[in-house]
């Protein structure tokens, strides 16, 4: 069988030549040069509507481009604009007919730079009820509905696979679950789903192959993906793992390297006797590379405080470091305050032979007190793991915010925007 | 799977069956509607000139669904206020007959089944079924002139003029048609289909498109 020709008829208005490129599908046609709409099915050309407005629009995409959208070839019959007169403000969007004339047809809209690549619905969702709102269950995933409106085509160009008219209006009603959107559309009892995915100005440029740069893009659009959205679930489980990381690797520390103890004993302090409270200990060695050393505190305090001085002196070189301590601990019915124990970390000490002074503080008339002391080598420094933490939180935290502020932003726009019926998400 | 040849009874080309049930066929070269009887075939009508289509579907296409093969063997034309469209009529391999409707480069597989209750000598846009444990919502009615055959059917089908159809579909994709042109009306049960699905092969050419 020979190839199916594409024809072309002669407008009954103006005589000009009209090329039809979706061959016997399209029903309707639009004369290029006087604008009349022509029945293309009937030998004699009827003229289904003879002036649509004195202005010319140049789509953006002109009729005839071809361009790969999912590995299949499309080209560009037919263009609409349809408007929505929401009683204040007027806006309307470009639709563009795509054809192929194995897979059939496809539409891309364009709204403010935002662009969707529209195919119709075999299947025929069902609307229920999600998150306070209308929603459709489908594809395993959830489609929130957005707005509804009636639009009417205004202007058309090209050719189409049915008796296209302008004026007309249509019932729209969108549900997004972005990057997708369910969009249903009725006229005279008959609801025609589609299915929209939500394209760049660049991705239609380079599929299309088109000249120059995409329109700007203003706002966001109902299913516009969120550029934190993909992120947001990822960026929390990362943060997740990196503290199950961080958790295995304190853990690890607090098994391997608990530090070598080097030196410890047990003490006892009266504020009543009249003597110096300082005293050295006998030398010790610390080893290794300059590492830290902690010193832990273990008293028996009871609702009272303690402070002490210590000096950690090398022994050889007498390089000192001193630093001091307040341990208290307080406690009635109510609960305890403070703690019986404390600790010191000092960073940066070399190796070689130290010994400790130390000199105990406390009030006039406190009682007895017996303490412990003990000094270890190379201990792990978990506020640095704390830190850590943190910061760890901050990227998540940022991605959530952002997220956030982008939904807000998407709503706004819709007729379930969160002012108008608040509690929504 | 094709039987021997036979001859048309009006101008005696040479009649070949792709599909050995086939009840009707049409002759490639006068056009005739023939009927197979127990021992000849017998004209019973003649097709107008078929109206010019676009579907990329002519008898001969093989595709294959789910595995099985199937070659398109016959159509029946119709058409509707919004254009027409094919009921191609496909055989697979193993001998079973079934129809891909292809309107306005939409498809749907469905094959003949027996309604679980009788169907309602009538329907609305909207009522509700359930066949199969699946619930189908009639999304349209057509009616529709009967424009034309073309090759084997399963059944004899020539002298019809306007037909109403009922489609219903499902929220999975599954697909239903009730022919109201018999009586009882009959019942086809299938799935929208892709193209890309079909796999299909020996297609028609298209001007300007490779």
């Amino acid at each position: 069988m020979p190839a199916v020709q594409a024809k072309s008829i002669s407008c009954p208005n103006c005589g000009g030549s009209v090329q039809l490129r979706g061959f016997a599908h399209t029903l309707s046609v639009v004369c290029q040069q006087c604008l009349s709409v022509l029945d293309a099915t009937t030998p004699e050309v009827e003229i289904l509507q003879k002036f649509q407005g004195k202005t010319q629009i140049k789509p953006t995409i002109p009729l005839g481009t071809r361009g790969k959208i999912g590995g299949t070839q499309y080209e560009v019959i037919g263009f609409q604009v349809r408007q929505v007169a929401d009683g204040e403000d007027t806006y309307s969007w470009d639709e563009y007919l795509l054809f192929n004339p194995y897979k059939g047809f496809r539409y891309l809209t364009e709204y403010n730079g935002h662009w969707n690549f529209v195919q119709v619905l075999t299947a025929m969702p069902v609307p229920t009820r999600a998150r306070g709102k209308p929603a459709i269950h489908f594809n395993s995933k959830l489609y929130l509905a957005f707005d509804s409106m009636t639009a009417r085509t205004v202007y058309v160009l090209g050719e189409f696979p049915w008796r296209v008219q302008t004026g007309d209006p249509v019932a729209c009603q969108d549900f997004v679950a972005p990057p997708s959107m369910l969009s249903s559309e009725s006229t005279g009892g008959e609801v025609t789903w589609s299915s929209a995915e939500y394209m760049t100005g660049a991705q239609i440029w380079q599929a299309f192959k088109l000249p120059g740069s995409p329109p700007p893009v203003y706002g966001i659009f109902a299913n516009q993906p969120s550029p934190y959205g993909g992120s947001i679930g990822s960026s929390w489980r990362t943060w997740l793992w990196l503290n199950v990381a961080l958790a295995a690797l304190v853990f690890f520390f607090m098994i391997f390297s608990p530090g070598r103890v080097a030196f410890s004993d047990h003490y006892a302090y009266s504020q009543n006797i009249k003597s110096d409270s300082a005293f050295v200990t006998p030398t010790f060695q610390l080893d290794g590379r300059e590492s830290n050393v902690e010193l832990n505190i273990h008293t028996d305090l009871d609702n009272n405080w303690a402070y002490f001085n210590f000096a950690l002196i090398n022994d050889q070189t007498g390089q000192t470091f001193d630093f001091g301590r307040e341990v208290s601990y307080y406690h009635d019915s109510d609960g305890s305050e403070g703690s019986r124990n404390n600790s010191v970390i000092v960073p940066g000490v070399p190796s070689g032979q130290y010994y400790l002074r130390v000199e105990p503080e406390m009030e006039i008339g406190s009682p007895f007190m017996r303490y412990d002391l003990e000094l270890r080598r190379n201990v792990p420094n978990y506020g640095f793991f704390g830190l850590a933490a943190l910061l760890l939180l901050i990227p998540p935290a940022l991605t959530t915010f952002r997220r956030g502020s982008f939904e807000a932003a998407r709503w706004r726009e819709s007729d379930y925007a969160p002012s108008i019926h608040g509690g929504d998400d | 799977m094709s039987s021997p040849a036979a001859n048309c009874p009006n101008c005696g080309a040479p009649v070949k069956f792709l599909w050995s049930s086939a009840v009707q066929t049409t002759c490639e070269f006068c056009h005739s509607i023939l009927v197979r009887t127990d021992v000849d075939l017998k004209k019973v009508g003649e097709v107008a000139d078929l109206p010019t289509d676009a579907s990329p579907i002519q008898i001969g296409t093989e595709g294959a669904y789910q595995n099985k093969n199937f070659v398109v063997v016959g159509r029946i034309i119709y058409e509707y206020e919004q254009g027409g469209w094919n009921e191609w009529h496909i055989v697979f391999n193993d001998g079973s007959s079934g129809w891909l409707a292809d309107a306005q480069l939409e498809y749907d597989l469905s094959w003949l089944s027996k309604p679980p209750q009788p169907l309602p000598p009538n329907t609305r846009k909207g009522q509700a079924f359930e066949w199969q444990g699946k619930n189908y919502q009639v999304t349209s009615l057509t009616k529709a002139h009967y424009k034309g055959v073309q090759g084997e059917l399963p059944f004899e089908y020539w002298d019809k003029s306007d037909l109403l159809f009922a489609d219903l579909r499902t929220i999975g994709g599954d697909f239903a048609t009730i022919d109201y042109s018999e009586k009882p009306p009959l019942l086809f049960l299938g799935r929208a289909v892709e193209f890309d699905d079909l796999h299909l092969k020996n297609l028609r050419e298209f001007e300007g498109w490779t």
